[in-house]
């Protein structure tokens, strides 16, 4: 299928440009880092406060990461055009939407799982007996941010204040993802660990909604 | 122009009736007193802003099929008058909650979804004001009001389902819910008028936006030459 074999060599690309310098990740681990530090002071939680508010606070930090994170996705390509090049090589655009999402979905990924310990540390959390199930909440979650991000990251590279723009049109945009991991993870972080099919099911349906939008209007985000 | 003094002064009666049947024709509520006759403004108003925002959906997807500009002219307008009733929604909400509830507002989940809503359409007009050219800005917040719009429903499903004071839903709401027939028939006296008025609305800001288009057009012409 061309769609797939476009997209697995538009994704090796964007892998490729990120993995030779590692600017993107290193930036974002160290962005998630310093917010999750900043929370505990400004909070400083009890043990059993954290279990109760430190997973809103870690997805608060993916989001604001993410939203940084999602800038270049577009904008990188205007610099030497690049985009129109990259849409007159592919049949079908939403192959670079896919491979966009992708790459980014596993940028966040790898950030998240750096920073999984060092949350559990600070926050005195312990993590690993449901880490299977958290890394599925993760892994849902940030490729709802993903499709959503990659989506209006596309917007915001064509307007003026971009920089600002992409957090005011993404994260009130995300809210849905924000409070249902927040609480999946604080029922899977709890003394008592519940798993909540309904909110992993609640995210799988957020992302297959957001992929059929960006599947069905892409190509006209995409538009000189 | 006459339809548009018309339809203005048909309102804005229909508004006065509707203000006057919910003080004085509708029965006073037996816990709450007085201050439930808020609801008739504060419902109908929520009404009247849901159905602009869903104009201005519509308004977003025909534009991006059909690229008239007639039609960002409707998003835009379904859009600004939806954030005006909208905000309505969320004053008149902490009037009615600090004496019944003894608070002014609360997380709950349609609060908080309407909140979200109203954040949506401010990013909406915002991303309108960064984006000079216009046939690009009409596609890209067409874009991002579709986007917006398709968010709304799963923005309740997961607040009302994953964050639980608002009252049980009293119109079309499930068994044990219901209203008195004249506390009723005034509601959908004053849900009427709010549309009637929000259409009143709709119409003069569309039409603004058309002189608008029209004066920067002439604009230009004139540096032209």
């Amino acid at each position: 299928m061309s769609l797939l074999s476009n997209t697995a060599v538009l994704l090796g690309k964007e892998l490729r440009t990120e993995f030779r310098s590692r600017e993107l990740l290193t930036t974002t681990v160290v962005f998630i880092l310093v917010v999750l530090i900043l929370f505990s002071f400004a909070i400083s939680p009890t043990s059993e406060e954290s279990r109760e508010f430190g997973p809103g606070l870690l997805w608060l930090a993916i989001l604001f990461a993410a939203s940084l994170m999602l800038q270049p996705c577009f904008l990188r390509e205007q610099h030497n055009d690049t985009l129109s090049s990259l849409r007159l090589a592919v049949g079908d655009p939403f192959s670079i939407f896919l491979a966009k999402l992708s790459a980014n979905t596993l940028f966040l990924l790898v950030t998240e799982i750096l920073m999984l310990p060092l949350f559990a540390i600070f926050y005195n959390v312990p993590i690993l007996p449901e880490l299977h199930y958290l890394l599925l909440v993760l892994f849902l979650g940030s490729l709802g941010i993903s499709i959503a991000g990659t989506a209006l990251s596309a917007i915001s590279a064509q307007a003026r204040m971009r920089e600002l723009l992409l957090p005011l049109l993404l994260l009130p945009l995300l809210t849905p993802i924000l409070v249902v991991s927040a609480t999946v993870s604080v029922s899977l972080l709890d003394r008592q660990p519940i798993v909540q099919w309904k909110g992993i099911a609640f995210l799988a349906a957020f992302d297959v909604v957001f992929l059929t939008a960006l599947w069905l209007f892409g190509e006209y985000l995409l538009e000189e | 122009m006459t339809k548009r003094i018309i339809l203005a002064a048909v309102a804005i009666l229909l508004v006065i009736a509707s203000a006057y049947a919910s003080f004085f024709i509708a029965p006073t509520e037996r816990t709450m007193g007085v201050i439930q006759r808020i609801f008739y403004f504060h419902v109908a108003s929520a009404w009247a802003g849901f159905t602009a925002f869903f104009l201005c959906f519509i308004g977003n997807l025909l534009y991006v099929w059909r690229r008239k500009q007639q039609y960002d002219w409707l998003g835009v307008s379904g859009a600004e008058v939806g954030l005006a009733f909208t905000t309505v929604v969320l004053i008149t909400g902490p009037i009615w909650a600090h004496p019944v509830w003894g608070i002014w507002w609360t997380w709950d989940a349609r609060l908080t979804s309407t909140f979200v809503l109203w954040l949506l359409y401010v990013s909406y007009l915002l991303l309108r004001t960064l984006v000079e050219e216009p046939d690009r800005r009409a596609l890209l917040s067409s874009l991002f009001g579709i986007f917006a719009f398709i968010d709304v429903p799963l923005v309740s499903g997961a607040i009302r389902w994953w964050r639980t004071q608002h009252p049980q839903p009293v119109i079309m709401g499930g068994q044990g819910s219901g209203l008195d027939p004249t506390m009723k028939a005034v509601f959908f006296f004053s849900a009427f008028a709010m549309h009637v008025f929000m259409a009143f609305l709709l119409v003069e800001r569309y039409a603004l936006e058309r002189m608008q288009t029209e004066a920067d057009f002439l604009a230009r012409e004139v540096e032209a030459q």
